[in-house]
C-alpha cells in the first residue's frame, strides 16, 4: 500500500462565517468555522481548505483569527485561499497557522508572484488555484467566477505555474461547478499527465462515484467538495468507504 | 523546556501549537537563542523548503554547532527538512549538512506516474522496536509532503519505511536522536500520538 488520494472538504467563509451548508443538526453554530473544522476533522477529512469570499477589506483579517484557532485545535494540513494578493499576504496566512496557501487571480495578473512566494516560503505551500471552461475543443483559464475569459489555455497556464514553483494545482471546472454532474474528468487528466506535481480536481461532484471517477479516470491525487459535505447529503466517512469499496486507496 | 529550533524557514507555529495541544503543561519555546537551546531538555529541529536553503539560515545565525552538540546529548526530533540536515549532502544542492549520519538526500525519480512532490497520507512500517512508536500501529498514516528523501548508509538507524514508487526511509533512530520525513503535527492522532511519546521518551 502507498499514498493516498486525500478527501478535501471546502468551507466558504464570509466575514468570519461559513456561509454555505448549515446542515450539521449536532452544532450547536453551524456558521462558526472553527465548529465545522472540527466535525470534518472527526469524520476524517484529510485537509480542509478554507476559501475566503468576504468582499469587503474590513473584514478580510477575520479569516487570519480563524485559520489561528482552528490550527490550535486541529491538526491537519489547513489550507487557504480567496483574495491572496501578496508575498506579506501569504506570510500572515501562513503565520497564523496554514499551511498552504492558494492562489488564482493574483497568479493571472502577475506570474511571477508565484515564483516569489515559492522560492521565499517553499513550494509545498503554494497551490495554484485554475477556474478552466471548455471553449471548443480546449479548455481555458478563467476569471470572476467563470465569466471572463483570460484567452490562456489551461494546460499551457498549468505547465507554466509548476515551472514557476506552484506544489500543487487545484482545477476547478467552471462548467461543472454547482451542476452536481461529477467533475470534468477530461480536464483533470489532461492536467494531470502534464505535470508532475499533485493535482485537486474540483466543481460538480453530486454523489460519491463523482469521486472515484476524479480519481480513477481524472488521475486526481485529491478530490474536492463543498456542497455534498456541507448539506449533510454524505459524512466525509461515507465518502471514504464508498472511495475504499471502489478500489481507490484511502485513509480510513 | 522543549525547544523548537527556528533559524527563519518555514512556519513552526504548528509544531508549536501541538505541543501546546498534547501537553499545555510543558513549557514550549520557538527560539533561535543558543542559549535557550543549550538549557532545553528537548530538542525539535523542524524544516521546510529547500534543504540547502534550510543550511544556509542555520549558519546564517550560527546555530550550526548548537544544533550538533544538541544532537549527541539529549532528546532530540527532526521533522521533515530536520531529518534531511542530519545527513551528508543532498541532490538538492550544494552545501554540506550537519553529517550526524553518512548518507544522503536524493530526489524522487518520476516513474509510474508518480507526483512530485509525495504529499499527502502514507502509511509508515516500524522496522524497529522503539518508544516513540509506542501506541501507535505499524502502517499506520502520517502526512508528508517532500520531494527529497534520505538514503542512509547504517541500514540500522532505519525504524520507518513507506513506499512511493519504490521503499525509502520514513524515519532513523539513533541513540537520542529520533527523525521523521513526516510531518507529526499534521498527522492526526497518530502525529500526535508520536509527539506525546518523544515528551515522555527517556533516552
Amino acid at each position: 500500500m502507498g499514498l493516498a488520494k486525500r478527501i478535501i472538504p471546502c468551507l466558504d467563509v464570509n466575514a468570519g462565517r461559513v456561509v454555505k451548508g448549515i446542515n450539521f443538526i449536532d452544532l450547536q453554530d453551524a456558521g462558526d468555522p472553527v465548529e465545522i473544522a472540527k466535525k470534518y476533522n472527526e469524520e476524517g477529512a484529510d485537509e480542509i481548505t478554507f476559501l475566503d469570499i468576504t468582499a469587503s477589506s474590513d473584514n478580510r483579517d477575520l479569516i487570519l483569527d480563524i485559520i489561528e484557532s482552528v490550527a490550535k485545535q486541529i491538526f491537519i494540513p489547513l489550507t487557504v485561499g480567496g483574495g491572496v494578493r501578496s508575498p506579506d499576504d501569504v506570510r500572515r496566512l501562513l503565520n497564523a497557522g496554514a499551511d498552504k496557501i492558494s492562489i488564482n487571480t493574483s497568479a493571472i495578473i502577475n506570474p511571477e508572484l508565484v515564483a516569489e512566494v515559492s522560492s521565499r516560503f517553499g513550494s509545498q505551500c503554494i497551490v495554484v488555484a485554475i477556474d478552466a471552461k471548455k471553449v471548443g475543443n480546449q479548455w481555458e483559464v478563467f476569471t470572476h467566477g467563470g465569466r471572463k475569459s483570460t484567452g490562456l489555455d489551461a494546460v499551457e497556464w498549468a505547465k507554466r505555474m509548476v515551472d514557476l514553483g506552484a506544489g500543487e494545482l487545484l482545477i476547478t471546472s467552471m462548467d461543472r461547478d454547482g451542476t452536481k454532474q461529477g467533475f470534468d474528468v477530461a480536464l483533470t487528466k489532461l492536467i494531470s499527465d502534464a505535470v508532475e506535481v499533485p493535482i485537486i480536481a474540483s466543481g460538480g461532484v453530486g454523489n460519491l462515484q463523482h469521486l472515484v471517477d476524479g480519481v480513477l479516470l481524472g488521475g486526481a491525487d485529491a478530490v474536492l467538495a463543498a456542497s455534498i459535505f456541507h448539506y449533510g447529503e454524505y459524512t466525509i466517512h461515507e465518502a471514504k468507504e464508498f472511495m475504499h469499496n471502489n478500489n481507490v486507496e484511502i485513509r480510513l | 523546556m522543549i525547544a523548537i529550533i527556528d533559524y527563519g524557514m518555514g512556519n513552526l507555529r504548528s509544531v508549536h501549537n501541538a505541543f501546546k495541544f498534547i501537553a499545555p503543561q510543558i513549557e514550549s519555546v520557538v527560539t533561535s537563542d543558543p542559549a535557550i537551546i543549550s538549557k532545553a531538555d528537548r530538542i525539535v529541529f523542524p524544516g521546510q523548503g529547500a534543504m540547502p536553503d534550510c543550511i544556509r539560515e542555520l549558519e546564517k545565525r550560527g546555530l550550526r554547532e548548537i544544533v550538533k552538540d544538541s544532537a549527541t546529548s539529549k532528546p532530540f526530533l527532526g521533522i521533515c527538512i530536520g531529518l534531511q540536515m542530519l545527513f551528508d549532502e543532498s541532490e538538492e544542492g550544494d552545501v554540506q549538512g550537519l553529517g550526524i549520519f553518512r548518507g544522503n538526500v536524493k530526489r524522487f525519480k518520476s516513474f509510474n506516474n508518480i507526483k512530485i512532490p509525495h504529499m499527502g497520507w502514507n502509511e509508515v512500517y516500524q522496522e524497529t522496536v522503539h518508544p516513540i512508536w509506542e501506541n501507535i500501529g505499524s502502517a499506520e498514516r502520517f502526512y508528508f509532503v517532500h520531494s527529497y528523501y534520505v538514503e542512509e548508509e547504517d541500514s540500522s538507524i532505519k525504524t520507518g519505511t513507506a513506499n512511493y514508487g519504490d521503499k525509502f526511509t520514513a524515519a532513523v533512530a539513533y541513540k537520542n536522536i529520533f527523525a521523521v520525513q513526516f510531518h507529526p503535527e499534521k498527522s492526526a492522532e497518530p502525529g500526535l500520538q508520536l509527539l506525546k511519546n518523544f515528551i515522555s521518551w527517556t533516552v
